[in-house]
């Protein structure tokens, strides 16, 4: 039986593919600067390299163009409805929880993405990080988060 | 006077081409998806398939995750190609001790999960929006990370 979903739109096969191919350009990117290496994090958080601030910047500064731009330019995006906008919310959790990210962020020198490049680059202690971060994104939605 | 180039000890031009790199990749899937590509939420949807509980299966998460694991898929096979391109084959394996990296994970993971974005979520895709809660996540993250690294650089840690 296939599975039931409201949004067909949002699992098809173009798009399921097109993610696959924006994420390893966001793969490349991550090994290209490096921030497969916790090291190199520790290193910039110590306040040794600011290499990552080029990397933020040059990340950021690109997608600016594209959130700015791409609305404009075309009617829709090419696999789907609408382009969609993100949505962050000023309020205690938004800034608690990033409190918390950071300190574990400054911990391990791992964040979210790396931690899944890494394991291409072969860093493969970095599957006790994906386990980490596994395990606190399950804490959060299930003893904080409202069902 | 400083030199620019005592800040960048390793060089920065793969900073900023890794960096764009990345900005291009989170800018192919909003061309063709529409979607914002932060990636915490991956870890979220991913216990979809392995728990019951509500919270996993609310709407938001659960039409999401098929897309969600092929950018994460896509992560890899990304750094792979690196790998194998202009990392000339190869591998980095860190030293930070197993257990900065799993707890650091777990601490990361909750807050990021809390906070609505990481540094992809907030640092990138928020930042690029102009939304201030993001903008504001950024710079307290950016504090308690430095704060955290100086703490346990000096309490002996990695």
């Amino acid at each position: 039986m296939p599975a039931a979903s409201n949004t067909p739109a949002s699992n098809s096969r173009a798009v399921l593919l097109s993610a696959l191919a924006a994420g390893t350009l966001f793969g490349f990117g991550l090994a290209l600067s490096t921030m497969v290496q916790p090291e190199v994090i520790l290193q910039f958080l110590l306040l040794n390299n600011m290499g990552l601030l080029l990397v933020l910047g040059g990340a950021a500064g690109t997608t600016a163009i594209a959130y700015a731009l791409l609305p404009r330019l075309m009617q829709r995006p090419v696999f789907a409805p609408d382009f969609k906008k993100h949505a962050s919310v000023l309020n205690a959790p938004t800034l608690i929880g990033a409190a918390i990210f950071g300190i574990g962020w400054g911990l391990s020198g791992v964040c979210p993405g790396p931690a899944i490049a890494g394991l291409g680059v072969g860093n493969w202690p970095l599957f006790l990080s994906v386990a980490g971060l596994l395990l606190g994104a399950w804490l959060h939605g299930r003893f904080v988060a409202k069902a | 006077m400083h030199s620019i180039a005592q800040w960048f000890p390793q060089g920065w031009r793969h900073f900023l081409f890794g960096g764009i790199c990345i900005g291009l990749g989170v800018s192919l899937l909003f061309a063709l998806t529409g979607f914002i590509g932060g990636i915490s939420s991956t870890y979220s949807a991913a216990w979809s398939w392995l728990t019951t509980y509500p919270y996993f299966h609310r709407e938001a998460l659960v039409s999401k995750r098929g897309w969600l694991m092929m950018y994460a898929l896509g992560l890899i096979a990304g750094a792979i190609v690196f790998t194998f391109t202009l990392g000339h084959g190869h591998a980095f394996i860190t030293r930070v001790p197993l257990w900065q990296l799993f707890a650091g994970g777990i601490l990361a993971g909750f807050g990021a999960r809390m906070s609505g974005g990481c540094t992809s979520g907030h640092g990138i895709c928020g930042v690029a929006s102009h939304q201030l809660p993001s903008i504001l996540a950024v710079i307290i993250f950016l504090t308690t990370a430095i704060l955290t690294a100086h703490l346990v650089r000096a309490l002996g840690g990695f």
